[in-house]
């Protein structure tokens, strides 16, 4: 089960990524990550909270143009050459990433990559039997 | 100050009127036996070419509008065989077919001769190096200026439009006296030239003939300062018969219509009755030399006066003001003209996005700029920006290739552009004109 991350199309707007987290806030939503993808004109959101269904109806209920993507979420080592690690599976599997963000773990020793991937399902498939932990969600953190 | 046609140009009011009326009764009477279209439309108001007695008269024919050439596509509207048809032009079918008008030997003649008089009015003569910067193809501009200035013996050099390093290159090294184009387009060449370090005084610039596209006397003013050269603006439409049919003198105060050629009426878009002298209206033209396409009281939907006032340089045709706006919601952007309702035509063909869109014009360094903001499909919303990106640049080229003109894709989030009960505010205009 990959996790779900949240895309949000947000026009290049003064206040209109104020308007999403006041929402989310308001709705006693939390955001473990978010990240901007953007052009000049526009952008595209992409946000892994908690409570990941509650934001999406919340969202459009206000309006927001949002749709859910499956990601894969990857616990790695919080050392110098962590992402590397996954990131060399990949490679030797010829999975191209699309885009990738990382945050750090639930330990001191960790970090989390979300890694957005083609074939949600092979990848997580490889990614796991090379001995990383892949999340289910990332709703748990604490 | 010279007159190309003194004859005809400075000729008295009533022998103009009655040479009208003259040409009038041809032109009815050439369209009635040669185009099923006008004997038609003639007949079903029991209308025969024989009834007109007077100028005035011309009133209680038909108006004839785009849409009626439109249908006509391309030729059934031309009261020539083709074999006696020598050059086609056409409009830049933005709104879908495009008018197709033909023109005969004779035409062309009367074609370079009313350029010819347009062009000796603002002050270009035998000796002068004209640089035309205007395109060459269907679009009226470029042959249209091209016979005329070669009929005054000028020099004529068609450049054509585009590449305009080059075009400075050849300004400087031919020593071009007068430049034909967009207004828009030599302000941009004044902005190269600089870039390029050629100041003016590099240049032998005189006279520029500047059409197409609206254009306010603050731009005129900066032309001149920027190029060095006095900045003329003259008026024509591919319907009637393309550049020639109105130019400015050298007092630079209204456009002198070639009266001789043209009959022009203005009238009142809403009740379709003359205006008052003087007062604003929508301009009507009907030809009356022309062979393969004459056309009848054709409503150019262009909104401007009259001027009744004699003109000191002693043309006694009558001027027109610049065109101050549109009776629809047609804007020009660099030359060409656009209709909201064809990006709506480009829109509705493409998945993915709503037909709610919003036209913004702009002039950026003194070139046109258009951009279409266009709401997003929710459905169509993903997290990749490589798809969002290659999405917004499919619609690019699919306006691209409905308006003939690029335009910037701005991707909007639905539901975002103003709705409006009534007539959806399409446009906005942000350029000084």
């Amino acid at each position: 089960m990959p996790v779900k991350q949240i895309s949000v199309f947000l026009e290049n707007k003064s206040g209109r990524l104020y308007d999403l987290a006041k929402v989310l806030g308001d709705n006693q939503i939390n955001m473990i990550a978010l990240t901007v993808a953007e052009t000049g004109d526009y952008g595209v959101v992409r946000i892994i909270a908690d409570k990941a269904e509650k934001a999406v109806q919340v969202l459009k209920d206000n309006g927001f143009t949002v749709s859910e993507t499956d990601v894969i979420g990857v616990v790695v080592p919080d050392r110098p050459g962590g992402l590397a690690s996954v990131l060399e599976v990949l490679k030797g599997n010829n999975l191209n990433i699309e885009y990738l963000y990382c945050f750090a773990g639930p330990t001191k020793d960790t970090a989390i990559d979300i890694m957005r991937i083609e074939d949600v399902t092979k990848a997580e498939d490889i990614i796991r039997r090379s001995g990383f932990e892949v999340l289910e969600k990332i709703d748990t953190i604490d | 100050m010279s007159i190309w046609n003194p004859e005809y140009e400075t000729m008295p009011r009533h022998r103009l009127e009655e040479i009208q009326l003259q040409r009038l009764k041809w032109t009815l009477n050439w369209v009635y036996e040669r185009v099923d279209w006008y004997r038609k439309k003639f007949d079903s108001i029991g209308f025969k070419p024989s009834h007109l007695r007077s100028l005035e008269d011309v009133r209680n024919l038909p108006f004839t509008t785009k849409h009626d050439l439109r249908e006509g596509y391309p030729f059934s509207l031309f009261a020539v065989p083709l074999e006696q048809v020598v050059r086609i032009h056409s409009s830049s079918g933005t709104t879908g077919k495009p008018v197709v008008v033909g023109y005969t030997r004779g035409d062309l003649n009367t074609w370079a001769e009313l350029v010819a008089r347009i062009a000796t009015a603002a002050g270009v003569q035998r000796g002068d190096v004209c640089q035309i910067s205007f395109g060459y193809g269907l679009f009226t501009g470029g042959f249209g200026l091209h016979y005329g200035l070669e009929r005054i013996g000028a020099t004529v050099v068609p450049v054509s439009a585009g590449q305009s390093e080059r075009q400075i290159q050849i300004m400087k090294d031919f020593g071009s006296t007068v430049l034909v184009c967009t207004p828009s387009y030599a302000l941009h060449l004044a902005e190269v030239a600089e870039q390029m370090e050629v100041s003016k005084e590099d240049l032998n610039l005189r006279v520029g003939m500047f059409g197409a596209e609206p254009w306010s006397e603050g731009m005129r003013k900066e032309i001149e300062d920027r190029l060095g050269l006095q900045a003329t603006d003259n008026y024509g439409l591919t319907e009637v018969m393309g550049p020639g049919v109105a130019g400015e003198c050298r007092e630079r105060n209204g456009m002198h219509i070639n009266e001789d050629h043209f009959l022009v009426e203005v009238i009142d878009p809403e009740t379709l009755e003359p205006v008052e002298p003087g007062e604003v209206g929508e301009l009507v033209f009907t030809t009356l030399t022309k062979e393969a396409f004459p056309v009848i009281r054709f409503r150019t939907r262009d909104l401007t006066r009259l001027i009744p006032e004699p003109c000191a340089c002693g043309r006694t045709f009558m001027r027109m003001e610049k065109v101050r706006g549109r009776t629809d919601d047609m804007i020009i952007v660099r030359g060409v003209n656009i209709f909201p309702s064809q990006v709506e035509a480009a829109l509705v063909e493409i998945e993915g996005v709503e037909p709610h869109f919003q036209i913004i014009v702009d002039r950026k360094a003194h070139l046109d700029e258009l951009e279409v903001m266009v709401e997003m499909n929710e459905k169509f919303v993903t997290d990749s920006m490589k798809k969002l990106v290659q999405f917004q640049k499919e619609v690019e080229a699919k306006l691209a290739q409905k308006l003939g003109i690029r335009a910037k894709v701005t991707l909007v989030e639905p539901r975002t552009i103003e709705r409006t009960a009534g007539k959806a505010k399409r446009v906005i205009d942000k350029r000084q004109l």
